[in-house]
């Protein structure tokens, strides 16, 4: 039977990697000086189920590399080896090697071989200093001969006299017997001369001896490997016809020349047998890399609890769906029973979302994971002393959310690093603790997610960054802007100069690049800070991305969904405040603010009810750090909407962010506030043009 | 059909013992260490015991040695699961009672074909 | 011109014998015949109001809810520069699924009505005449005879790809 080994793939790859994270997390948390030696156990039993999976499943390249760092660990836990600094930065480099050749192995790409070859390189040096002893012996011993190797072809005389004591072992001379004839031609004799009386007779001790003769033509090899698992609980004599004569008769213990021989060559043969088996899955491991792994699907792990609830909300949901079927009288219509029904529904509907939702939701700790490594490697990199601090690892959200936010989290972690942490003469200077100390934090807030980093670190230079922007124009020369207004400026692109896009934070990965991916994801980004004292940035983020909470609006006959999250206000319009600037754009006065008026009927070439602003409502509205009030002709219901995209079939439209199909099954477009307020831009202010025609 | 107790922290081995003797037709009882695999051990009688070394909770050779300690289990076949380079695990786990061992990395007919000589 | 290679008009029906010839769906419009490939057609509907996309061609209708996607819609006949008309008790929307290089696309088409199911091989293609540089025509994949008629077969993947509007991957501006 051939069974497919590449099943079993997906979950090797899985507990692979949560084992190369328990490694490093365990490795960082390893006391240089006094290592827990629960902790060295606990890591090197993962390196050994990997080491182990690898060969299993095929994969003998990372079999090979984990073999090398199954030696150090495995010397460190049995108190030959040190834990030193420098062997726990090879391990962990070593992890990392790991991790790129699982991931090629499960993608079906390459892997940087020279970059494992150097940290393989590494490694080896490590077990060549220190240590006790030399690495495993791998070269096989010279598989030594036995004392009767037949020139002739003799056939084989074989003695088998187990101990008494062999079927404590679970192993049965029957079978072996059994193995030895299923090898070729023989002929058994039994010797019960040992049998005792009945009386005495013990059935759990053995006492009957074999001679077995077998065809000469078998090889020794397989004769030994049928003896593998008895030789110490056996006597076992192997001689060749020819040299009967020679051969010792063997008794209880009696022989020691025959049996050391017997012992030392099915070693060597094992290791030979174990090594031919190497290379088979070598090969077979080759060419399975060759056709390529299609990326395995994305798969979660789910708290069984969770889908608990979710069957319960399901079988209520049953319930309330025949409550209202037993309604269906055409005669007598129980409004009241209706009602119920109903709201019975709509708390069920709910509640199974919420409960859905919460399937796909994961603690933030799968991203913070990675910090504690980052935060040592960086800081060292960069010669200062730095305490991370992680609060509310368990806080969950999406999946997805989670994925997309763990590229600009690290480039806000390394800002920090960078540019936020002084070194520590400068706090000293300061009178700061040598020691500086980035704070992560998650917790849940309304319907979102709120993570924040803050550091304590040197703030941000108003006046600085003030200067800087009016180098670049961004603020005109006179223009005066509060400081949280000159804070924001840092997320504009084009801010960051040379000097700073240093390769700590990454060339070309800006804060306006982390603003735009957080907006992408609905949320939010804030940044407060202290000159002298540290920064705070603090992340809000929806807790699901596919459903938000929308503002119906009509515009002429057309519906749209306004995110409520972009809205700021809606208001009717006061004539007096409108202002024309220039004969073209629209100005609206707002306490001090002058917001544009975006005629969204122009912007969007629909037929309005009216053109009149004083007919109209305007929705205030907040996108990519600017706001505008959108001219509607009227405000419709609130509710949560279904997020689907127009990409999928279609493609992206400027100033909708997507779309969703209402109660009535139409479909309404859902506006991008940003998008908007640019389009608006682009576009001249002009009369209003001809509406199109449209068919019955 | 025999019943196999396969004992393995790693859950891609155990999956593909698991699936490997099912299909042969074997019956299979999987536990994650060394005292999950007693606790089962004592709750319903096994034939055969496939057991990997290293194991939090109890290592597969302590396995071995208590179960032998049960009367049960006293005449029962015990095979570890070890590594190319753990000899001398073959010598302890022989102290401890193991009828033999099955090298890793294996292939499921390996397992197959040693299961079979195992039962007979 | 050899017009005894006649297509063979079939009923509509699972399990007949199509052995190197391919299944076309033909539908009218304009006075003309026109098909596309049957394994294309996901459903046929009657054309129900749809929702409008901001500054797009008229040809484009806008988008429809089919069992919860969203589907833009397209109207054939002002695609084709021809005449608008009316829609009548016979338009349709022929749903279709269309291969682009990001992958599956489902797009509506409005045409004048269904007409018939052809069975027609490569054999009974003949190259469609070049109308000449102001009228693109790569997504006509050829002409074939069927009862003595004319029948135009679009190649409804190059119809797509090669439109710019469909196409344009942000602003449209």
């Amino acid at each position: 039977m051939s069974i497919d080994i590449a099943q079993f793939h997906q979950v090797f790859f899985e507990e692979s990697f949560e084992g190369l994270e328990i490694m490093e997390s365990s490795l960082l948390d390893l006391e240089i000086g006094q290592p827990d030696s629960e902790a060295i156990n606990t890591i090197f039993r993962a390196a050994h189920s990997i080491k182990g999976g690898s060969g299993t499943f095929g994969f003998s390249a990372i079999g090979e590399f984990t073999h090398v760092l199954e030696t150090l660990l495995d010397e460190m836990r049995n108190g030959t080896r040190d834990v030193t600094r420098e062997a726990v930065d090879v391990l962990l480099l070593a992890v990392d090697s790991l991790r790129e050749m699982l991931s090629a192995a499960r993608d079906g790409a390459d892997f940087d071989a020279n970059a494992v070859a150097e940290v393989h390189a590494k490694l080896e040096r490590q077990l060549a200093l220190g240590g006790d002893q030399a690495p495993a012996a791998t070269a096989p011993a010279a598989p030594t001969e036995s004392a009767a190797q037949p020139a002739g072809a003799g056939d084989w005389i074989i003695a088998f006299a187990p101990h008494p004591n062999l079927f404590a072992t679970g192993n049965d001379p029957v079978r072996i017997l059994r193995e030895l004839r299923a090898l070729g031609r023989s002929e058994i004799e039994a010797d019960l001369s040992q049998l005792p009386d009945y009386a005495e007779f013990d059935p759990e001790t053995s006492y009957a001896r074999w001679t077995v003769t077998l065809d000469g033509s078998v090889e020794e090899r397989a004769i030994r490997e049928v003896f593998e698992w008895v030789e110490d609980d056996a006597d076992i004599s192997l001689t060749r016809g020819a040299d009967a004569a020679a051969a010792t008769a063997t008794q209880s213990g009696a022989d020691d020349t025959a049996a050391p021989v017997v012992a030392a060559a099915p070693d060597a043969d094992e290791r030979r047998t174990g090594e031919d088996r190497r290379t088979g899955d070598e090969r077979r491991s080759t060419d399975r890399r060759a056709g390529g792994n299609t990326a395995a699907a994305s798969s979660i792990r789910v708290d069984i609890g969770k889908v608990d609830s979710l069957i319960n909300l399901v079988g209520e949901l049953v319930i309330t769906q025949s409550m209202l079927g037993q309604l269906d009288d055409p005669q007598t219509v129980d409004f009241e029973k209706l009602r119920e029904g109903l709201a019975q529904l709509e708390r069920n509907t709910r509640e199974l979302q919420e409960s859905v939702m919460r399937i796909r939701m994961l603690p933030i700790s799968f991203s913070f994971n990675r910090f504690p490594r980052l935060v040592r490697d960086l800081s060292t990199k960069l010669g200062k002393e730095v305490e991370l601090k992680i609060v509310g690892e368990q806080t969950e959200l999406d999946k997805t959310v989670l994925e997309k936010i763990a590229d600009p989290l690290v480039h806000l972690v390394r800002n920090a690093l960078d540019h936020g942490i002084e070194k520590p003469d400068i706090r000293a200077e300061a009178g700061k603790p040598l020691c500086g100390t980035l704070t992560l934090a998650a917790r849940h807030e309304g319907g979102n997610i709120v993570i924040e980093i803050s550091d304590d670190g040197a703030g941000l230079d108003a006046e600085k960054l003030l200067a800087k922007a009016r180098e670049r124009g961004l603020v005109g020369a006179d223009e005066v802007l509060p400081e949280e207004r000159i804070h924001e400026l840092i997320f504009h692109p084009g801010f960051s100069t040379a000097k700073e896009l240093s390769d700590v934070s990454g060339r070309g990965v800006g804060m306006d690049v982390v603003k735009r991916n957080i907006k992408e994801l609905g949320g939010v980004i804030e940044l407060h800070s202290t000159f002298g004292a540290g920064s705070t940035i603090r992340i809000r983020l929806p807790l699901t991305l596919a459903i938000l909470d929308g503002q119906l609006v009509r515009v002429g006959d057309q519906t749209y969904i306004v995110p409520l999250v972009s809205i700021v206000e809606s208001l009717q319009i006061d004539p007096e405040r409108v202002k024309s600037v220039v004969g073209a754009a629209e100005l609206y006065r707002l306490r001090g603010e002058y917001i544009p008026i975006v005629r969204l009927y122009e912007v969007f070439n629909i037929e309005p009810q009216s053109s009149a602003l004083e007919d109209g409502l305007i929705v205030v509205v907040e996108g990519e750090g600017q706001r505008a009030g959108i001219l509607i002709d009227e405000l419709l219901g609130q509710q949560q909407v279904v997020i689907k995209s127009l990409e999928t079939n279609y493609r992206k439209v400027d100033g909708i962010s997507g779309a969703t199909i209402l109660g009535d099954g139409t479909v309404a477009m859902i506006m991008d506030a940003g998008g908007l307020i640019a389009l608006n831009r682009i576009q001249p202010q002009s009369p209003i043009p001809s509406p199109k025609v449209k068919a019955a | 059909m025999a019943n196999v107790l396969a004992v393995d922290d790693s859950a891609s081995m155990r999956q593909m013992v698991s699936f490997t003797l099912k299909g042969a037709g074997y019956d299979v009882t999987e536990a994650v260490d060394g005292q999950d695999a007693l606790d089962k051990a004592r709750t319903g009688k096994v034939d055969v015991i496939l057991t990997d070394v290293n194991m939090p909770n109890m290592d597969g050779i302590e396995l071995i040695r208590q179960l032998r300690g049960l009367p049960q289990y006293k005449f029962t076949p015990m095979l570890l699961l070890t590594t190319e380079s753990g000899a001398d695990k073959k010598a302890e786990g022989k102290a401890a009672g193991a009828t033999g061992w099955l090298v890793k990395p294996f292939n499921p007919d390996q397992l197959l074909a040693t299961l079979s000589k195992v039962l007979g | 011109m050899d017009t005894s290679m006649n297509a063979q008009p079939i009923e509509m029906g699972i399990g007949d014998n199509v052995s190197d010839a391919d299944q076309y769906l033909t539908f009218l419009l304009n006075g003309e015949e026109y098909g596309v490939d049957i394994l294309r057609v996901q459903e046929i509907k009657g054309w129900m109001a749809t929702t409008q996309i901001p500054n797009t061609p008229e040809y484009i209708r806008g988008v429809m809810n089919l069992r919860g996607a969203i589907v833009p819609i397209i109207d054939l006949r002002l695609r084709f520069n021809m005449p608008a008309i009316e829609y009548t008790a016979t338009t349709v929307v022929i749903v279709l699924k269309v291969e682009c290089e990001a992958g599956e696309r489902t797009i509506g088409f409005v045409v004048d009505a269904v007409s018939d199911v052809y069975n027609v091989s490569a054999e009974q293609f003949k190259a469609a005449p070049d109308f000449g540089s102001h009228v693109h025509t790569d997504f006509i994949r050829a002409l074939a005879t069927v009862d003595d008629k004319m029948v135009i077969l679009l190649d409804i993947d190059r119809l797509v790809g090669g439109d710019d509007v469909l196409n344009a991957s942000g602003s449209q501006h």
